[in-house]
C-alpha cells in the first residue's frame, strides 16, 4: 500500500517509454521490503515522500523545493547542492533532500563492479535515486540529509577512490564525447585530455574562486556530439589541417551500392539509390569536391571540414593525418543576455600529450586570469567578451588576430584606436592649433 | 536506524582526509575490445535501429546495442543494468551524452540474445525498461533537467514532459525514417541547465507572471543590491515598505519590464514567480550543434505558450508530433529541421506546420532582435 495516493503520476506508467514513475515505485517498494536488511541512514520512506511531493506539484502546477542552503563537505565549495522541501510536515522523508554530484569518468564507460559499489553506498546513505547523468555530465545522486554528506564523501574517497564534481562558481565537471575509444572520426583523445585537465584543475573545480560557473567540453570532431560549441565556456573541437584521405575503391563501393551511405542511418525509408553527385558533391558547402570519370577529388585548401562527405562515406573518406583541435570560447544558455555560441579563438593547436598539453593550458590560464580580474559577479566568459570586446580577449591570450576569427569584418567604423597606435599620440596643444585655426 | 560511521571524525575533519583525487581513470572501465582498438577504428555501420558495429584496423568488431531510458533511475534499476552487463557484456557498459545506455559485445552472435533479454524486461506499469533504438536518422532520447522532481525554479516538470513526448514519438525512437537525425531537448526554466537552445526541437518551461515580493522576509533572506543587480532589464529597484507599523527595506517590481527569466528568484527566495496559470511550455525549433553542411544554429521560438496540462501535456505532444511530421514529409535527405525551415523560408514553415504566428514570436530583446527582422523585399506570399 503506497503511502500517498498518486493518481496523476500513475498515468505516466502506461505507454512504451521507460516510466520514471514505475521505477520510483519499484525503489519505494524495495526500500519498504528491505530484503538485504540495510540500515538505511536516511528515512526508509524517502521515495514514497518524493512521489507524494511530486504528485502535489502535478496537482498544483508548481514546484515544492526551496533554494539550497549552504551544505557541503569540509574544504570544498561545490559538489553538494542543498535542497529542502517547502512542505516538510506533509513529506518528512524529503524535508532535507540534498544533491551530490560525483565526477563521472571520461567517456562514461563503467564496470558493473563500480556501479554496484556506488549503488550500495547510495542506498545506505541516500535515497537510492540518481540521474545517469546530469546535464553537465556528472553522476547525480538525488536526496540525502546533511549528516550523511561527510560520511558519504569519506566512503566515496576512501573506498571507491572517487571524488565529487563541481557546482557553484567554479570549474564544472568537464565532459567529453566517446572519442577515439569507439569512434573513427575523433581527431584527438578526448578522454585523455578531459581526464588530464579535470585532474590538473581540481582546485578550481572544488573551490569556487571564479565570477561564475565555467565549463569545458571536449568534442573529438566538428560533429560536436557533446554539444561543446553550444554549452561550454571553452570548447575543444577536434579538427585536421591536411588532406582528407580518400580510398577510391571504397568510393566505388558506395557508388555501386555495396555500402550503405551514411553508415545506414537512413535505412528506415526508401530514399532511392545512392547518388554521389546529389548527396555528396551537391551538398558540399564549399563546392570543393568533384566526381568525374569514377574518381573523387577534393580541393582540400577550400574545405572547411564540415565532415558531411566523411559521414556519408565513412569507409571511403577519413580526416587527414595532421590532427589537432580548435578552441572556441564563450558559449552559454540564454540567461541573461541571450544565448551565445562559442566563438573561434584558436583555429588550430596540436594535442600534445607528451608535454602535458602545455599549449592548451596556457590558453586556459590566460583566459582565467583575465576573467577573474575583469569579470563581474555572475558574468559568464561569453558575456565578458561581449562587454569588453573580442580584441580584449585576444590581448589577454596574446593571440594574433586572423580573418578566421570573424564571419566578416565589422560593418561600422567605430574603431577604438589606442593612443599608441596613432602617430604622435593624443596629447596636443590647443593654442598651437589656434594659431592656424582662428576661434 | 542506527547511525553508521564511515570512519569520518567530525572533531578532526582533516584526519585521513582524501581530497582532489578527481574521477576514476577511464581506462579502468574500458571493455577489452575498446582498450585494444582505441584510436584504430576504421568505420561503423548501423545494422538496424539501435544496433551499431564498429570495425577496427585489427579486424576486431564491437557491436553496440543502444537503449533508451529515463535519466532519473533508481539503484534497483542500475543493478538490473549491471545484471544484464554481467550476463552479456563481461561486466562493462556505458552511458551516452543523451542518457542512453550502451551494451557492447565483441561477437555478432551475442547481439540477438542480448536484444531479446533487453526487450523482455518491463516495469510493472507496463512500459519497457530497455527499449532498443536511438540511432541514425531517427529520434533519440531527450536530454532534460530536474523539473518538479528536484529543482527550485522550474516552470514545468522535466521527467513527465519527456515521458509523454517519447511515448508519442516512440516508433521514431525505434525507426530511422527522418531526413536526418532529430534531437529533442528539454529544460524546465530559462536557466536551461539542459542547454536546449541548439536543438531541433526544444521543450522549455517558462514563467509568465512577474515575481511576487515577500516584503516581510526579503531583507532578512536576501542581499537587496544583489537581487536588483540580477535583473537583466532593470525592472527592480529598492523600496522602503511600511509593514506592521514599521518600515522594511524591500524591492519594487516594474512589472511591465519583467521578462520572467527568474534570475532574481535565483538570487532571492523572497521573489517567487511560480504559478499554475502563469507557467507553461514554449516550443523552439531548428537548432543544431553539428558543423555538418551548415554552421551550428540556435533554436527559434515557434509556439509561445502551452499550458501545463499534467500529467501528459497532450497539447504539447500534439504540437511536437505535428512539427515532426511536417519536417519528415517535406525535408530533403540529410537536411536538419533548421536547414529545412531556412530553405523553404520561415513563412512556409508556419504554413506547412499550421502553427499560428503571433507577435510573441518576433524578437524584441536587445540588438540581436533587429537582425531577425526581414531587411529585404525577398519573401514568399
Amino acid at each position: 500500500m503506497a503511502k500517498h495516493e498518486t493518481p496523476l503520476l500513475d498515468q505516466l506508467e502506461s505507454g512504451p517509454w521507460p516510466s520514471f514513475v514505475s521505477d520510483l515505485k519499484q525503489e519505494a517498494a524495495a526500500r519498504a521490503k528491505n530484503e538485504k536488511k540495510v540500515e538505511y541512514q536516511i528515512p526508509q520512506d524517502v521515495v514514497e515522500d518524493l512521489l507524494g511531493v511530486l504528485e502535489l506539484s502535478y496537482k498544483d502546477g508548481t514546484t515544492h523545493w526551496k533554494h539550497g542552503g549552504i551544505v557541503g563537505v569540509f574544504g570544498y565549495g561545490g559538489g553538494v547542492i542543498g535542497r529542502y522541501c517547502d512542505q516538510p510536515t506533509m513529506f518528512p522523508g524529503v524535508a532535507h533532500f540534498h544533491t551530490i554530484r560525483v565526477a563521472q569518468p571520461s567517456g562514461k564507460f563503467y564496470t558493473t563492479e563500480y556501479l554496484r559499489q556506488l549503488c550500495d553506498l547510495w542506498e545506505l546513505r541516500g535515497s537510492g535515486l540518481t540521474n545517469m547523468h546530469g546535464a553537465t555530465g556528472d553522476i547525480i545522486l538525488l536526496g540525502t540529509t546533511t549528516p550523511q554528506i561527510e560520511e558519504f564523501f569519506y566512503e566515496l574517497t576512501h573506498n571507491m577512490n572517487q571524488d565529487l564534481g563541481g557546482s557553484g562558481s567554479n570549474l564544472r565537471t568537464p565532459a567529453d564525447c566517446i572519442g577515439q575509444a569507439r569512434c573513427e572520426f575523433a581527431c584527438y583523445d578526448t578522454q585523455d585530455l578531459c581526464h588530464t585537465l579535470t585532474n590538473e584543475y581540481q582546485d578550481e573545480l572544488h573551490r569556487p574562486a571564479f565570477p561564475y560557473k565555467f565549463k569545458f567540453k571536449f568534442d573529438g570532431c566538428p560533429n560536436c556530439c557533446v554539444a561543446s560549441i553550444a554549452r561550454s565556456d571553452m570548447s575543444f573541437i577536434g579538427t585536421w589541417k591536411d588532406d582528407i584521405r580518400i580510398d577510391q575503391d571504397a568510393v566505388q563501393g558506395y557508388v555501386k551500392g555495396e555500402f550503405k551511405p551514411n553508415a545506414g542511418a537512413h535505412a528506415g525509408r526508401d530514399w532511392g539509390p545512392f547518388d554521389i553527385q546529389k548527396e555528396v558533391i551537391g551538398l558540399c558547402p564549399t563546392e570543393c569536391m568533384k566526381y568525374e570519370n569514377g574518381k573523387l577529388t577534393i580541393d582540400n585548401r577550400e574545405c572547411t571540414r564540415c565532415m558531411h562527405c566523411i559521414k556519408v562515406m565513412p569507409r571511403a573518406l577519413k580526416p587527414g593525418k595532421e590532427k589537432g583541435l580548435s578552441i572556441l570560447v564563450g558559449a552559454k544558455a540564454p540567461i541573461l543576455d541571450g544565448a551565445q555560441m562559442g566563438s573561434l579563438l584558436v583555429p588550430f593547436v596540436k594535442v600534445d600529450k607528451e608535454n602535458g598539453y602545455a599549449e592548451i593550458k596556457e590558453v586556459i590560464e590566460a583566459i582565467w586570469d583575465w576573467w577573474m580580474e575583469e569579470g563581474k559577479n555572475r558574468e559568464r566568459l561569453g558575456e565578458l567578451i561581449k562587454r569588453q570586446g573580442f580584441q580584449k580577449l585576444l590581448e589577454a591570450t596574446n593571440i594574433t588576430p586572423v580573418p578566421q576569427h570573424v564571419q566578416e569584418p565589422r560593418t561600422n567604423p567605430y574603431i577604438f584606436w589606442k593612443e599608441e597606435e596613432v602617430e604622435g599620440g593624443w596629447e596636443r596643444d590647443v593654442n598651437e592649433f589656434r594659431k592656424h585655426h582662428l576661434r | 536506524m542506527a547511525f553508521i560511521s564511515s570512519g569520518y571524525n567530525p572533531d578532526k575533519p582533516m584526519e585521513n582526509r582524501i581530497t582532489d583525487i578527481g574521477p576514476r581513470h577511464f581506462e579502468e572501465f574500458y571493455p577489452e575490445v575498446i582498450k585494444k582498438n582505441k584510436g584504430k577504428w576504421l568505420y561503423h555501420e548501423i545494422l538496424k535501429p539501435g544496433v551499431l558495429v564498429h570495425v577496427a584496423e585489427s579486424g576486431d568488431e564491437v557491436y553496440t546495442v543502444r537503449c533508451g531510458g529515463a535519466r532519473l533511475m533508481s539503484v534497483t534499476h542500475i543493478r538490473e543494468i549491471c545484471e544484464i552487463a554481467d550476463k552479456h557484456c563481461d561486466g562493462h557498459l556505458r552511458f551516452t551524452t543523451r542518457n542512453n545506455i550502451e551494451f557492447m559485445v565483441d561477437n555478432k552472435a551475442k547481439i540477438d540474445p542480448l536484444i531479446k533479454d533487453l526487450e523482455s524486461r518491463k516495469f510493472d506499469g507496463g512500459s519497457f525498461k530497455f527499449p532498443v533504438g536511438g540511432t541514425g536518422a531517427g529520434i533519440t532520447n531527450i536530454v532534460h533537467t530536474q523539473g518538479w522532481v528536484h529543482c527550485h525554479t522550474p516552470a514545468t516538470d522535466a521527467s513527465g514532459t519527456v515521458k509523454a513526448t517519447l511515448d508519442e514519438l516512440f516508433t521514431d525512437f525505434q525507426t530511422m525514417r527522418m531526413p536526418a537525425h532529430l534531437r529533442i531537448s528539454m529544460a524546465c526554466c530559462l536557466n536551461m541547465c539542459g542547454a536546449v537552445h541548439c536543438s531541433d526541437i526544444a521543450i522549455l518551461g517558462f514563467h509568465r507572471k512577474p515575481p511576487m515580493v515577500d516584503h516581510a522576509y526579503l531583507d532578512k533572506m536576501c542581499e537587496v543590491p544583489l537581487a536588483i543587480a540580477a535583473c537583466p532589464t532593470a525592472a527592480l529597484k529598492p523600496k522602503k515598505i511600511d509593514l506592521d507599523g514599521g518600515t522594511v527595506n524591500s524591492i519594487e517590481v516594474n512589472k511591465n519590464r519583467c521578462m520572467f527569466c527568474g534570475n532574481c528568484y535565483t538570487m532571492c527566495p523572497s521573489l517567487p514567480l511560480a504559478d499554475k496559470e502563469g507557467d507553461g511550455i514554449v516550443l523552439m525549433v531548428g537548432g543544431k550543434v553539428s558543423n555538418r553542411i551548415s554552421a551550428p544554429k540556435f533554436s527559434k521560438v515557434v509556439v509561445a505558450y502551452i499550458p501545463n496540462e499534467t500529467p501528459r501535456w497532450p497539447t504539447m505532444t500534439a504540437q511536437i508530433r505535428n512539427i515532426v511530421e511536417a519536417y519528415a514529409k517535406d525535408a530533403r535527405k540529410y537536411e536538419r529541421l533548421g536547414e529545412w525551415a531556412e530553405r523553404i523560408g520561415w513563412e512556409r514553415f508556419f504554413g506547412k506546420t499550421g502553427l499560428e504566428f503571433t507577435h510573441h514570436l518576433i524578437d524584441d530583446f536587445r540588438d540581436p532582435a533587429y537582425y531577425t527582422w526581414r531587411q529585404t523585399t525577398n519573401f514568399k506570399f
